[in-house]
């Protein structure tokens, strides 16, 4: 087996509110092995977001990194002083994020948004240079050339998109954090913008972490697949075994919940509603809304434990 | 037939000015009748026109050319006891559940203000028990939401409030336009459930606006393609999600993301690429410069509609085989079984 590109290993962000701490992402640890692309989803709350932002080290007060390892490349990126993080972000680890609108600058042209990122890190181009890498990389996302010398408002959703993608591989990063991506964008575009991400993971041999609540956008593109509730990750695997057979709980609800082509009509929701984060229930956290949960449940937090091989689940039923 | 509770006759609707201009919606003919109670979805892309559509049916937007009407009455013209009456009979549920909330009241505001304008109670206690009645229909504990502000609230609670203020007005006809985008996947099915409970035991039509096919699919009894503003297919959802017969629906159910690994995006690599052609001005079928069946009379003419069932149409010269249903009548294909 091939040596995880990134190791993420008990890491903990809480967020410092008048309440007490709330604890977003609450000793998660899981591998990302080189040229898989992972996805993590959850629901609102569950810290999916705040996870890609703890790997970016951007989490900004009140929130803090509380304690854990991220292990990019052996370098914990948790210790890193700023200016070596910034020297990371882009070089070694970039964001693809959630709203290209809000993402792009208005008044600036495309070119010069591509090529932003690697001045500020030192990289010393001449003019032509620079035009030959703006069009390898507008070339790279599916992007005509004259794209360059438009402004972002001028772009449809999807072409916007595009060029947030082109930036994150500007400087041909190892791993890459996609925050929903696609989420904005209709079902065909989607799956353009999905499919040249694709394409570039094969060619760049990038690793990357999906984010998203999108389930069957998962299906359709990662290889393996973590799920996290209320700050913690209760199962990950590989996307076909754990679509056949979940074995956690909520897993099992979450796709049980999912419309499919041969239950039209049937709406089956979880019950309950998530948990408080400042106040987690004492156990397991899915406990008061699990279907299965016994005495234990209510008293221990569950390992997360290999249960087999590249299987990874937190729940009594399989460990205890 | 009687007269359409609400319709939209011959309709255009362009934007921009005279010489740059978009043509959201393009002679469009709709009636929905008010003893027919179906889910009808309309899907499309952005700019497909679904949303002016509603606009269009709720009076936000006046047609360009043609009419939008009332039973009977051009929106544009009503007044008195017909706007209060169009106003209380004609719901809407939109997109983004912080968008209808203001945050500085409580979210009973929202429930309270339409009770006091249309009457529906003659007491404080009488008004409650509304409140309470149309909450409870929609699976929230009144309890728990009313006396709170927005913020305290979960986007599908508020969602959940938006579909119950609908609901409390006992409205003959609603537009719902992405109800459920916003919201978390695993509280979808919440407000999909109180939306087709809403149309089955009272009996109220629902236009389901939403470029979301899965979700389409799933609540609606027949669906309307829309592609640059004019029909591509439509009729019987089961039919045509299961069988598309539009090359651009065949697109659209190809790219739908099924959470099953084991079935994939289906291969129709060359329309996918070639979805950023320019929109110019078309004379024949929109599609036809991203159509890989396109044949020389698609640029030509557009393509009537086809009707080969009785209960789905296709505007596409690959079904010229069949009969032809006058685009003013489309409406006749929703009230085929």
């Amino acid at each position: 087996m091939s040596e995880p590109v990134l190791q993420i290993k008990n890491l903990k962000v809480y967020y410092y509110v008048e309440a007490g701490a709330v604890k977003a992402v609450d000793d998660v640890s899981f591998d990302l092995d080189f040229g898989v692309k992972m996805g993590l989803v959850g629901e609102s709350g569950s810290g999916k977001s705040t996870m890609a932002l703890a790997l970016m080290r951007m989490i900004k007060p009140p929130g803090k990194i509380e304690e854990g390892q991220m292990i990019l490349d052996g370098t914990d990126l948790v210790g890193l002083s700023e200016e070596r993080m910034r020297q990371t972000r882009l070089r070694k680890l970039a964001m693809i994020p959630q709203g290209a609108m809000n993402a792009l600058n208005p008044v600036m042209r495309i070119d010069k948004q591509l090529v932003d990122g690697m001045l500020d890190h030192g990289i010393v181009l001449s003019k032509e240079e620079r035009e030959e890498r703006v069009a390898q990389l507008l070339e790279m996302v599916d992007l005509a050339p004259k794209v360059g010398k438009m402004y972002p408002h001028e772009l449809s959703g999807g072409m916007q998109q595009r060029v947030t993608v082109a930036q994150s591989i500007s400087m041909e990063p190892d791993v890459i954090i996609a925050d929903e991506p696609t989420s904005a964008l209709d079902v065909v575009i989607q799956r353009q913008v999905m499919e040249t991400i694709n394409r570039l993971q094969q060619k760049l041999g990038l690793s990357i972490i999906l984010i998203g609540h999108d389930m069957g956008l998962m299906a359709q593109s990662v290889d393996r697949l973590a799920v996290m509730y209320a700050g913690r990750m209760m199962e990950i695997g590989e996307i076909r075994a754990m679509f056949r057979n979940p074995l956690h709980p909520y897993t099992q609800l979450l796709i049980e919940s999912l419309p499919v082509l041969d239950n039209k009509g049937v709406f089956s929701g979880i019950p309950g509603i998530t948990p408080s984060l400042v106040n987690p229930p004492a156990g397991c956290v899915f406990h008061t809304r699990c279907p299965k949960a016994w005495d234990l449940c209510r008293e221990k937090t569950p390992e997360f434990v290999e249960v087999q091989s590249g299987r990874w689940v937190a729940c009594h039923l399989h460990t205890a | 037939m009687s007269t359409p509770l609400l319709e939209l006759r011959n309709v255009t609707k362009i934007f921009g000015s005279k010489t740059e201009y978009t043509v959201a919606l393009d002679d469009m003919t709709l009636a929905f009748d008010e003893n027919l109670p179906k889910i009808i979805a309309v899907v499309g892309e952005s700019g497909s026109g679904k949303t002016t559509t509603g606009m269009l049916l709720l009076g936000f937007y006046g047609p360009t050319m043609g009419q939008a009407l009332f039973r009977g009455k051009p929106l544009s013209e009503l007044k008195g006891p017909d706007l209060f009456q169009f106003r209380r009979e004609v719901q809407a549920v939109f997109q983004d559940p912080f968008a209808v909330y203001n945050p500085f009241y409580k979210v009973d505001n929202l429930l309270s203000i339409p009770i006091k304008n249309f009457k529906l109670a003659d007491s404080k206690a009488g008004a409650r028990d509304l409140m309470e009645d149309a909450l409870e229909r929609v699976g929230l504990r009144p309890e728990e939401t009313l006396g709170r502000y927005p913020h305290q609230l979960s986007g599908g609670q508020r969602q959940r409030i938006a579909v119950a203020r609908a609901l409390l007005l006992k409205p003959k006809f609603l537009v719902t336009d992405e109800p459920v985008s916003m919201v978390d996947a695993s509280l979808r099915s919440t407000i999909l459930k109180s939306l087709r409970a809403m149309n089955q035991e009272f009996g109220i039509p629902i236009l389901y606006i939403t470029h979301d096919l899965t979700t389409a699919y799933h609540i609606s009894d027949y669906i309307i393609i829309l592609y640059r503003g004019s029909v591509m297919e439509a009729g019987d959802v089961d039919s045509i999600i299961r069988d598309p017969h539009h090359p651009y629906t065949k697109l659209l159910v190809s790219s739908i993301p099924w959470p099953n690994p084991e079935l994939s995006w289906g291969g129709t690599e060359e329309m996918i690429q070639k979805s950023q052609v320019a929109f110019k001005a078309i004379t024949g079928c929109k599609f036809a410069p991203r159509c890989p069946y396109r044949m020389d009379i698609c640029d030509t003419k557009a393509p009537e509609l086809f009707r080969p069932q009785n209960n789905r149409v296709v505007a596409c010269y690959l079904n010229r085989d069949n009969e032809v249903l006058s685009r003013a009548d489309l409406s006749k294909v929703f009230a085929e079984a």
